[in-house]
């Protein structure tokens, strides 16, 4: 079913999405890819503060191209999302509560996204310049020298994305495939 | 001896990477416009069409088509009577490379050592394979390749005894473990025969291929086809949502090889297998 939700995503909200939802997200969001997950993972090991609060938050697996002039953001879209399995459990234990991007997740994954009520959800991989029209503003605000793969705080406005993993952990790349 | 200066290299690289990253290739809209009309998944169709709208919007308002703009392969042929002058070939290659990726607005995603990974900024070095053909011309291909597919690329040494049966299962297998980390509907590039390392390159060579050109071999052809039937009936679908529509093309690329030996490497690409070709 359609649903329309605001980001930061409330503990109810992520509860209530099932696999297989095709959801609007309208707020807030980080992008974070393979680099900055490592520097976040390097900051919890020394003790030090995550450049961005946990709680609620949804990260966008996504390092976008070049914005041209008058543009908030270039193209746009997911990148392979088990690539930041090593890490995710842990960030979703400090309270992540979304994660987009595109691609299978591990089991450690889908276990730390049904301990705590979470959700995963995929972005149509390869749509990059019709995802950057639903993001209307772009700010980097950690790790400016990683360059694509630095940490973005966006503005998105119904950002179309589709829920594959749900807090039960239903998984929609393992029941859809086997209905074709 | 024709003289060609490798300035007009330089500009025409530069020109085809910023084309290939914001067109779809003739060939490929073709095959991408049937996928739309017979995909009978209905979330496999809004997928479909959204990447379709992606491609209108990608034209129109010269956003690239998808944020990995790709490391920049180049498949570059110079012809035995040209004379190559102005400079060395493989810096003109880079810096056409250079000016595409910079003054094009396409993300920079190569770094300059794999371990130590800092960014280059200009998306150099391109990866380049030079050919030496007969005649007076130099034939560029341009195939800036994204990393989700790549990654999910695989070369198997199989035995001569698996034979073809053995090629086919090696095909399924890499496409059902790519699934949707490779941005389906794939194109499935696959090179059998050679050594290790040829047969990567003829895998990566068969995604250049045009699709409206056949392979003159009647096994491949039948390979082919059936391969693309079989992933099909994978289900794995448009975005891996589910769907009739996994894979786009199928193309094969064969080279005699050792008696001991029947290499297979499988290069998948995602629906949108940017590739830009000119005669120089």
């Amino acid at each position: 079913m359609d649903r329309h939700i605001n980001a930061p995503i409330s503990d109810e909200d992520a509860k209530n999405l099932r696999a297989g939802d095709y959801v609007y997200i309208t707020g807030t969001i980080y992008t974070a890819r393979d680099a900055a997950h490592k520097r976040m993972a390097e900051a919890l090991a020394a003790g030090e503060k995550l450049p961005i609060d946990m709680e609620g938050t949804i990260i966008y697996y996504m390092g976008p191209s070049p914005a041209r002039e008058g543009r908030p953001i270039g193209s746009a879209g997911p990148t392979t999302a088990s690539r930041m399995d090593k890490y995710a459990p842990d960030l979703l234990d400090l309270g992540l509560k979304g994660m987009i991007g595109k691609g299978k997740r591990s089991q450690s994954v889908q276990d730390a996204i049904v301990r705590n009520g979470a959700v995963y959800f995929a972005a149509v991989g390869g749509a990059g310049a019709l995802l950057s029209k639903r993001i209307l503003a772009s700010e980097v605000i950690a790790y400016d020298d990683l360059g694509t793969e630095a940490i973005r705080k966006l503005e998105v406005e119904d950002f179309p994305v589709i829920v594959v993993i749900d807090s039960e952990g239903n998984n929609l790349y393992e029941t859809v495939v086997k209905e074709f | 001896m024709r003289e060609v200066n490798v300035s007009e290299i330089t500009s025409n690289i530069k020109e085809m990477c910023i084309e290939a990253n914001h067109y779809l290739s003739p060939d490929m809209k073709k095959v991408f416009q049937e996928a739309v009309e017979s995909e009978k998944s209905s979330l496999g169709k809004q997928v479909l069409d959204q990447l379709n709208e992606n491609l209108d919007i990608a034209a129109a308002d010269m956003i690239p088509i998808c944020q990995d703009t790709g490391m920049a392969v180049v498949f570059i042929n110079v012809g035995q009577d040209v004379h190559l002058v102005g400079g060395d070939i493989t810096d003109a290659i880079n810096e056409g490379v250079r000016q595409g990726y910079v003054e094009g607005y396409l993300r920079k995603s190569v770094v300059s050592d794999p371990i130590i990974r800092e960014n280059t900024k200009d998306n150099t070095p391109a990866v380049i394979h030079y050919g030496i053909v007969p005649g007076d011309k130099v034939e560029i291909t341009v195939a800036p390749k994204g990393f989700g597919s790549e990654n999910m690329s695989r070369v198997f040494m199989l035995k001569p005894a698996d034979g073809i049966e053995g090629v086919k299962e090696a095909i399924l297998t890499a496409v059902k473990d790519a699934g949707p980390n490779a941005c389906p509907p794939m194109v499935v590039g696959v090179g059998v025969g050679g050594t290790f390392e040829q047969c990567a390159l003829l895998a990566k060579k068969a995604l250049t291929r045009n699709l409206e050109e056949e392979s003159p071999i009647e096994y491949v052809r039948e390979l082919e086809a059936e391969m693309l039937e079989k992933i099909n009936a994978l289900g794995i679908g448009p975005g891996g949502l589910g769907g009739t529509k996994t894979a786009l093309a199928v193309n094969v690329e064969t080279y005699p090889t050792h008696i001991a030996g029947l290499p297979v490497g499988i290069n998948i690409c995602c629906h949108v297998n940017r590739h830009a070709h000119r005669v120089i």
